[in-house]
């Protein structure tokens, strides 16, 4: 056995996803939309789908992600990405259709949205980055935003009886009968990518098996906007964040209703 | 060839209901919506009628969702409706705006209520301005078609949909809850395709194929400037090629009306009286609203000695009127927001504007 190991070395152990493009993102040192960015193209590699995948992207930092990842791809009005990929999705039901959406995009502007595509048990995959703040306007609040947090427009703090609680969308979602999957992952450890891929995978299984509405929320990190280091963002999440979200998968369906 | 031998038989039906058959017609099998009055007839008619031939109804949770289920159905190359009312207009117009932006085609139907605000179910044109200038952000037209019939309920939304396709442009069918609402017969004569049904553009994934994308966005250098003057060319085109019009009673008339749907189509019982009575009247009707008839308005305005603009509004078209022509002096305007002029109310003009230019008795 071991002189046949020798023999095929050196291989390959590493490379980059083909759903990956190879090219220099904008996105901010320490900002963790890369990692999602490189999971979402492993698992559409792995589930071979490339060809067959339409994208919805968002308005935020990650509109941009159609120069990444490499597939057909829709831009959205703010929020609106559930309803695109509605759309795309009763099209072509055969397809794989995701979308990719910050807090701002998915828990303010797009709570209607996400909630209906939610319950009518739309068979799409939804990959959403919570870092507590709006990133690309420069760093206001977001419902997302902890109590306390100083932001661009919560210079004072957010504080609970003016801007209400920080809201907790795995959780929310997964009281809703058309959720077929979701878990709330970070990525600030080998550890915790690890579980983020499984996650992700699970969900992509969800929609290819037709069990229904599936979403995965990163705990992500925002340096600029938090005006920390990339390592005190990774702690932030670590503790105070994953401290208030707790990770873990809240719904996890074993087959579609009705069928 | 006559009707009878043609096999084509005739249709009683709503003019919202001919909208419906108009679109199944055209091939559209995508229909998003969500209820307000007076427009409920067609999501009701496309909920029963598409599901049976394998196309898709489905009620969104709002016309905000509505229009975002019509860009990703329009993104994927599929022919796709849907209607609604002032309201809920206003809220697809973000939509709107992306899908001007993103060049994707689709029909949108306003069943037209009066405003502003919640306002009330009844009939109106007030809605003009939002149609035919561009009602979203950012500067955009789209062709507006005014049907004056349940005829032209059916055929002109066959026509919206090639128009859309053509130019990769949201089209809007703008009715009235008095068209929406009645019934009267019609031909349902073939859809005759005037556009190729190929759409290059469309995302279906990438397989075998370089991948596509469909956005609106252009951050570098001058992209969105070059996008804006592309998309301006398309406008000028269909204001060279796309202008509707119908022309009645236009021989000798010194006083012409310049109306569109519910209104003209009482002026012309107003008009049959007038001339019964030997008054020179006729009408120009805007039958596209975008692209609107200017030159033809301009002519009839050098020939003509007064041009009556009629509007169930306080005065929208009544503007594209002025800019057509340097005739101002011989404009004149009646106006009902809200209601539905009389043929009376009408004729009383035109025998008052007859007096006024010495025609006629």
């Amino acid at each position: 056995m071991k002189d046949k190991r020798r023999e095929t070395f050196p291989r390959a152990v590493f490379s980059r996803p083909r759903s990956l493009l190879d090219v220099r993102s904008h996105y901010c040192p320490g900002c963790h939309h890369g990692i999602a960015h490189r999971i979402l193209a492993e698992t559409i590699d792995r589930f071979d789908v490339r060809g067959k995948t339409v994208g919805v992207a968002p308005v935020g930092c990650a509109v941009l992600m159609y120069d990444y990842i490499d597939v057909d791809f829709a831009e959205a009005p703010h929020g609106r990405a559930p309803a695109v990929a509605t759309g795309v999705k009763r099209a072509h039901p055969d397809r794989f259709v995701f979308t990719y959406q910050g807090d701002g995009d998915l828990a303010a502007i797009g709570t209607s949205e996400i909630i209906h595509a939610a319950n009518r048990g739309e068979n799409i995959t939804v990959l959403f980055i919570n870092n507590t703040t709006y990133g690309m306007t420069g760093g206001q609040m977001a419902p997302t935003t902890m109590l306390g947090q100083k932001t661009a427009t919560s210079p004072y703090g957010r504080e609970f009886r003016n801007d209400g609680y920080p809201i907790k969308v795995a959780e929310l979602l997964a009281t809703i009968e058309g959720t077929a999957y979701s878990a709330r992952v970070a990525t600030s450890t080998p550890a915790q990518i690890r579980k983020a891929k499984e996650a992700v995978r699970k969900a992509f299984d969800m929609q290819i098996r037709e069990v229904g509405f599936s979403l995965v929320e990163f705990l992500s990190t925002c340096p600029t906007n938090w005006g920390m280091k990339p390592l005190d963002a990774q702690k932030r999440v670590l503790g105070e964040i994953s401290g208030y979200f707790p990770l873990g998968v809240y719904k996890e369906r074993k087959q579609a209703d009705f069928v | 060839m006559t009707l009878a031998a043609s096999g084509i038989s005739r249709e009683l039906m709503k003019g919202n209901e001919a909208i419906c058959v108009g679109a199944i017609a055209a091939g559209c099998r995508f229909y998003y919506g969500y209820p307000i009055t007076p427009q409920n007839d067609i999501p009701e008619y496309m909920a029963a009628h598409l599901p049976p031939i394998g196309g898709m109804f489905l009620q969104a949770e709002s016309e905000v969702a509505t229009i975002n289920f019509l860009l990703g159905a329009s993104a994927s190359g599929k022919r796709v409706m849907t209607s609604s009312s002032g309201p809920g207009i206003s809220l697809m117009q973000e939509g709107l705006s992306y899908m001007a932006g993103m060049e994707l085609p689709a029909v949108i139907v306003n069943i037209s209520r009066s405003g502003p605000g919640l306002g009330g179910i009844a009939p109106s044109q007030g809605d003009y301005f939002q149609a035919v200038k561009g009602g979203g952000h950012g500067g955009y037209r789209m062709p507006v078609l005014a049907p004056h019939s349940v005829q032209e309920m059916y055929s002109l939304t066959m026509r919206a949909f090639d128009l859309s396709d053509k130019y990769r442009n949201p089209a809007m069918i703008l009715g009235d809850a008095v068209i929406g609402q009645m019934k009267e017969p019609f031909v349902p004569t073939p859809y005759l395709p005037t556009v190729s049904a190929e759409k290059p553009w469309a995302l279906t994934g990438c397989a075998g194929r370089e991948r596509r994308i469909v956005k609106s966005l252009y951050l570098k250098d001058d992209e969105i400037e070059v996008h804006n003057w592309k998309l301006h060319r398309k406008y000028t085109t269909m204001q060279k090629e796309e202008v509707l019009y119908e022309s009645y009673c236009m021989d000798g008339a010194r006083v012409v009306i310049v109306a569109f749907g519910t209104a003209a189509r009482v002026s012309k019982t107003a008009i049959q009286v007038a001339r019964r009575e030997g008054i020179p009247v006729g009408m120009l009707r805007p039958v596209t609203l975008f692209p609107f008839p200017s030159r033809e308005v301009n002519e009839a305005a050098g020939v003509a000695d007064a041009i009556l603009v009629i509007e169930m509004n306080t005065g929208q078209m009544l503007e594209d009127v002025r800019m057509s022509t340097r005739h101002h002096d011989k404009i004149r305007f009646l106006g009902k927001p809200c209601a539905i002029p009389t043929p009376e109310e009408i004729l009383q003009e035109i025998r008052r504007l007859a007096g006024e230019i010495g025609a006629g008795r």
